[in-house]
């Protein structure tokens, strides 16, 4: 996991965690997950009026390897489950995940036979971000919010991140 | 009346079941023994010039009998005519109905979509399989009326 | 494989495209197999985001389903809003009025621009053309605050309602529409200078993805697709709804049927939406959006507070829903992306019986393996962008 791991938890590394965790924010690459209909408001918000740039995020990168963050900006239906595991399960540490929309945090206003009722099932969510879909302000407020929890206890998101068991992981396919 | 089901009536008077008009709109039920032949009529004849099929919905007449059908839209540029077909499939249990892809080849993945939700068999269809459903709604079909919203 | 395959150097290749994938707009799949870079079979897989749109229709009252069809094309909410609302009107039997008629028309064409904005954009951003991506976005934006004011929402509008509107034009928004009116013209020019003669542009898009006028029709394409082709349809023109046949506008048409045609049917309808809409703003008649039917729409809201009668009726409304009579009705409009149709079956009951969705995206979809036969994988991505498809319109 990084940098953590070769020197340990001292308190020597305390400014250089605190200055790995302030490079860790302000270049937080995502990778593109648009599904629906919030993945408009994903595009409006990389794009002229509400630049994405300024937080140093305008990298959307296609491969889940280059990527440090993924936003799951639409409702994900059981076909689409699997892949969404498998691209989270490609992004390398360290990783955060935001649920934007009401179809990511819970299944939206889709109470039916294919849809899942919120991707917290299957993959640990950082920020859950309301709307239907949500202003682009709300996006990057949310994104605002995963950067305090990236500065506040970069430990704690990584170090407990392996003993949340999502609901849905024990009945995926496979493990 | 619509010009077409008159020449409809005129050419293939023993395979008409009904005739139906709310609001302008004509819906003509036919037996679907003879359905291609009258999908392939409708098409090339120069009356009525239904070259354009604009969609293929399944129904499920839960609790009526027979239970599933087929609405066929048609439109023709030239007359700007449309008109409905509805064919009801024979079997309940094991509803088929023929494939009119070699008619209108748009119809293709029109059947497949009714095939996935209801499980009508769309029999010489070129590749009937499963289009929009996921892989735990193998085996059933969930459009049907007996299949819960939320699902199993 | 085996070893006379490998020596000859025929074997395919078979790729993933997708479903995670920047060009495919959203969650499309395609199965792949590739001699080198020629596509030898393409195989689209959708249904990745089928959320079952159809079924949940079937236990909600008529509108309560208005919200779930904003969320069929997402790109042009009130294209699908229109279309419900039309068919369901048709049901009926009403006609709304002819300032709501004139409100309708004004929203519909203004999304047909900002759908048609978004495609550009991105379009020529699959293509390897990331400006136009931000001059389309700048007058979506502003398209997008008229929206606000109007319906509250940015992407989902539900500002229709069966037998009206859900409220008249907030102030302000009429000379808000006429600044963007007058001035979308000339940014056209902006989008023309960037793409149009551009070498590049050309080389990608022409003689890409050819439908002939027949096939183009047999294939069930509508809207700009088929117009590129040189099918003169519109429904708006011919078979007109909504007052549509009081505006004067015209139809562009293409001749070879490629994505470059596509492109300029695209680029001109823009230009004439923006005709139809000054021409709604000149011509607004003034009077009330709703039928006067106590059984279809809300009663107003100090009647509500005040008179018992008007109480009970919209308790009744809100809680039962409206019941249409027994029948079927096929209702199509002219959406963004093409025939957009409506089939709904009542049962006499206040929830409809069957909601059937003809989405255009599904169809214009469905060429894609014919297509992309012979072609180069690029030639795809060009494909799938000049489909315009919106996924959710494909898979609903």
């Amino acid at each position: 996991m990084g940098i953590e791991e070769h020197l340990g938890n001292n308190v020597l590394t305390t400014s250089l965690e605190k200055l790995v965790d302030w490079a860790r924010k302000n270049s937080l690459w995502p990778a593109t997950f648009g599904l629906a209909c919030c993945a408009i408001e994903m595009i409006v918000v990389a794009a002229n009026r509400w630049d994405i740039a300024r937080f140093g995020m305008e990298a959307f990168r296609a491969s889940p390897r280059q990527s440090d963050l993924m936003i799951v900006a639409g409702t994900v239906t059981k076909k689409m489950a699997p892949a969404v595991v498998r691209i989270y399960e490609q992004m390398t540490e360290p990783k955060w995940v935001i649920a934007m929309g009401a179809c990511a945090s819970s299944g939206g206003i889709f109470r039916s036979y294919a849809v899942v009722q919120g991707i917290d099932q299957y993959i640990p969510v950082d920020v859950y971000v309301p709307g239907c879909p949500p202003r682009p302000e709300g996006l990057l407020y949310g994104i605002l919010k995963l950067h305090e929890k990236i500065l506040k206890d970069p430990f704690l998101t990584q170090k407990y991140r392996d003993q949340i068991v999502p609901a849905g992981r024990k009945h995926e396919h496979g493990h | 009346m619509n010009t077409a089901t008159e020449k409809l009536q005129a050419q293939f008077p023993d395979a008409i079941v009904d005739i139906y008009e709310f609001r302008g709109d004509t819906t003509v039920t036919v037996k679907p023994d003879v359905l291609v032949e009258i999908c392939a009529f409708l098409r090339d004849d120069p009356e009525t010039s239904f070259k354009y099929l604009s969609s293929v919905s399944g129904v499920d007449y839960l609790p009526d009998s027979p239970r599933f059908a087929a609405v066929y839209h048609l439109y023709s540029h030239l007359y700007k005519n449309r008109l409905a077909l509805k064919v009801f499939c024979p079997h309940d249990e094991t509803p088929a109905l023929p494939s009119v892809v070699p008619v209108w080849i748009t119809a293709d993945w029109h059947e497949r979509e009714a095939y996935d939700l209801l499980g009508i068999k769309f029999i010489g269809h070129p590749d009937l399989r499963r289009i929009l459903t996921p892989p735990e709604c193998e085996g059933y079909h969930p459009l049907r009326k007996d299949y819960p919203q939320e699902g199993y | 494989m085996n070893s006379a395959e490998l020596a000859s150097g025929t074997e395919t290749m078979l790729l993933n495209l997708g479903p995670q994938h920047p060009s495919t707009h959203g969650v499309l799949r395609v199965w792949l197999e590739l001699d080198g870079e020629v596509i030898v079979n393409a195989d689209p897989d959708i249904g990745y985001l089928h959320r079952g749109i159809e079924k949940m229709c079937e236990n909600r009252t008529y509108h309560q389903c208005l919200p779930l069809t904003d969320r069929l094309d997402y790109l042009a909410g009130t294209a699908n809003n229109f279309g419900f609302v039309l068919a369901v009107e048709k049901l009926l039997g009403v006609e709304v009025p002819k300032r709501a008629q004139y409100i309708r028309v004004l929203m519909a064409e203004l999304t047909r621009i900002s759908s048609h904005l978004f495609w550009l954009g991105t379009h020529g951003h699959d293509l390897g053309a990331m400006t136009p991506l931000f001059f389309a976005f700048r007058e979506r934006e502003q398209l997008m605050d008229l929206f606000e004011m109007a319906w509250g929402g940015r992407l989902f509008p539900c500002y229709f309602r069966i037998g009206g509107l859900a409220a008249d034009l907030p102030e302000g928004f009429i000379e808000k529409a006429w600044e963007f009116v007058k001035v979308f013209p000339s940014k056209m020019k902006d989008y023309h200078n960037l793409l149009t003669k551009n070498r590049i542009w050309i080389a990608r898009t022409r003689d890409v993805g050819v439908m002939t006028k027949d096939e183009a029709i047999a294939w069930g394409w509508s809207g700009p697709m088929s117009r590129g082709s040189g099918v003169d349809w519109d429904i708006r023109r011919d078979t007109p709804y909504s007052s549509y046949e009081d505006f004067d506008f015209d139809i562009p048409l293409g001749s070879n049927g490629d994505t470059y045609d596509r492109y300029l049917v695209r680029m001109e309808e823009m230009v004439q939406s923006n005709r139809i809409c000054h021409q709604a703003l000149e011509k607004m008649p003034a009077g009330e959006v709703n039928v006067h039917d106590p059984n279809i729409i809300l009663p107003p809201k100090d009647k509500v507070y005040n008179n018992i009668e008007a109480l009970i009726n919209h308790f009744l409304l809100i809680e039962k829903g409206l019941t249409p009579p027994k029948g079927e009705v096929y209702h199509a409009i002219e959406a963004p992306k093409g025939e957009m149709g409506f089939f709904i079956i009542s049962d006499g009951s206040p929830h409809p019986f069957r909601m059937k969705v003809r989405g255009p995206s599904f169809i214009n979809l469905s060429p894609t393996k014919v297509l992309a036969k012979g072609r180069l994988l690029s030639d795809l991505i060009a494909l799938i962008g000049t489909m315009d498809i919106v996924l959710a319109d494909v898979d609903r």
